[in-house]
């Protein structure tokens, strides 16, 4: 299996070589010897750049539940990405991928996934990861009233019911907080919130965007408690999910890479996850 | 005494029965080394067997899955009994004659009706996350208890059906004929109808207690971690369906002694029918 596609990339490397003296430096570059150009790209459908999402999706990463609209900050990072391989934005298409689908062993519907997919050495046996494209915190957030809105280190916490949505990074960070109720596990993080109000759960652990805008958008009557630790003193990035082994793994990532060293990563990051910085850490 | 024609006979078709036996094996084996090679050699089969069937993975995550099916049982041995005592007694509104007790025939065909036909997973976050949300003291506020309180109000809806057909099945000489013994309603359907009619719906009544097996699984919705559940935040964790392999064999085993037991039962069912 791997001895084609070494083969397939090195008469690819042959066979493109005069043409990438041509390639303005400015532009897309290759990558293993495979130019990032929208025309020498293998993806699903030649000319286009398919991405994949989860349904339905939520602000702050999408708005409306929405992909096509470029608003919201992974919309907004897709659009990028895609332009900086050289496609304009009516060449970018999407599809909407459960999380099971998006992980699963066979072919996929889509090229790049979005989904604030957190970078793991365990998944990457599975998918391919691009370069991070953010780094998430992620928080407490719990009721106003309820007593564990004042607690000021997670040691404080410890006595409380907590909640967190199933599959995500978030149900880790609950775990590192050492309970002494088991965390209640939810389909999402709507149900989630439900529970919260219920009085079922006394606080949810959500990522710091999601926090900030559940708190100031969704449920007013909630407050963000502190921001949880890192585990094991690494901070946790989200990165583009990619077929394990595709060819564009590589260009993704460089693409990624070229919008963090221009400073769009940046721009995209204050203009759609404005509100960071401003919960407290706990201790 | 046995001919000489006859043992010919007799030896001819043993003869034969050993010969379809060996068709049978060798087609049988056949047909297993041509679906294992054609699924092994698939140009995906490396990827789906390190996806689905890992060992390593499947021996990390059993302990969590176990606990989660822990809960399974629990939920299903106390809901089932709860049921069965509810579908009982519904089933017996339903049956009741007389316009007298129109009112209580109503009230059980309405429960029926609407439960039947309303959707697990809806009167699960109904009753989960509803009920508390009324803030009502005395209202409990744990997803398991509430959880199976929705499964109890649902499936003694279909187990008063399966009852009720059950209970309509006997033979009206047979009401008769306690009738006419001056036994009264209630100890005809005690001493006469149901132990009949339950005979009848056993295999039935077993079906719905394996659906009813899986379905309880269903209340992680609220937050309770069973053994699905337990698989999919192990499954997420390494991007691996290992754990949904394996909890899915669990189920299996689990509902493999129902079907044994349902086997035995009509069996025995048939034996005294025969006598």
């Amino acid at each position: 299996m791997r001895a084609p596609a070494l083969l397939f990339a090195a008469l690819l490397l042959t066979a493109c070589a005069p043409v990438d003296e041509a390639t303005p430096p400015s532009g897309p570059t290759a990558v293993d010897g495979v130019p990032c150009t929208k025309d020498d790209l293998t993806t699903l459908a030649k000319g286009k750049f398919t991405f994949g999402t989860d349904q339905p999706v939520y602000p702050p990463w999408y708005q409306d539940d929405d992909p096509t609209s470029g608003k919201g900050f992974e919309s907004a990072v897709a659009y990028a990405v895609a332009e900086q391989l050289g496609y304009a934005k009516a060449d970018v298409a999407w599809v909407r991928v459960p999380f099971n689908a998006a992980i699963q062993p066979g072919a996929k519907t889509y090229d790049a996934n979005l989904t604030e997919f957190s970078i793991t050495e365990e998944r990457k046996q599975a998918v391919d990861f691009s370069a991070p494209y953010y780094t998430v915190a992620q928080a407490v957030i719990a009721l106003k009233t309820a007593p564990v809105a004042s607690a000021k280190s997670v040691e404080e916490l410890r006595k409380a019911k907590i909640g967190a949505q199933v599959g995500t990074t978030s149900f880790t960070a609950a775990k590192r907080l050492v309970a002494e109720q088991d965390i209640a596990v939810y389909n999402t993080n709507d149900d989630a919130k439900a529970a919260l109000r219920a009085g079922q759960v006394e606080a949810l652990v959500v990522d710091l965007p999601t926090a900030f805008f559940i708190t100031s958008a969704e449920m007013e009557d909630a407050a963000i408690v502190g921001q949880i630790p890192a585990g094991d003193g690494k901070p946790e990035q989200f990165g583009i999910v990619l077929d394990k082994g595709s060819k564009l793994t590589g260009c993704v990532s460089t693409a990624v890479e070229a919008l963090r060293s221009r400073g769009r990563l940046a721009e995209i990051e204050t203009q759609w996850l404005t509100t960071e910085g401003k919960a407290p850490e706990l201790k | 005494m046995i001919s000489d024609l006859q043992r010919e006979r007799l030896a001819y078709r043993r003869s034969r029965s050993r010969r379809s036996t060996a068709v049978a094996l060798v087609s049988t084996v056949v047909f297993a080394a041509v679906l294992w090679f054609s699924v092994t050699s698939a140009p995906g089969w490396p990827r789906v067997r390190l996806s689905f069937f890992s060992l390593a993975t499947a021996w990390r995550t059993l302990p969590a899955i176990l606990d989660g099916l822990w809960l399974n049982i629990r939920v299903l041995v106390v809901a089932e009994v709860l049921i069965l005592v509810l579908a009982l007694g519904i089933a017996a509104l339903r049956t009741l004659r007389g316009p007298v007790w129109f009112p209580l025939r109503a009230l059980a065909t309405g429960y029926v009706d609407l439960f039947r036909g309303l959707p697990l997973i809806i009167c699960l976050y109904l009753v989960g996350f509803g009920l508390p949300g009324l803030r009502l003291s005395g209202v409990p506020n744990d997803p398991v208890l509430l959880g199976g309180f929705a499964l109890v109000l649902v499936y003694s809806a279909y187990v008063a059906e399966v009852f009720r057909a059950g209970i309509e099945s006997i033979h009206p000489s047979q009401l008769a004929a306690a009738r006419s013994l001056g036994l009264n309603h209630r100890k005809t359907m005690r001493l006469v109808v149901l132990p009949q009619a339950i005979r009848r719906v056993l295999p039935a009544l077993l079906n719905d207690f394996v659906a009813l097996q899986k379905d309880c699984g269903l209340i992680s919705v609220l937050g309770a971690v069973d053994a699905v559940r337990a698989a999919q935040i192990e499954s997420a964790g390494a991007y691996n369906f290992t754990p949904y392999v394996v909890a899915g064999l669990l189920f299996v085993l689990l509902a493999v002694p129902s079907g044994r037991l349902a086997d035995w039962v009509s069996r025995r069912a048939a034996r005294r029918q025969g006598a």
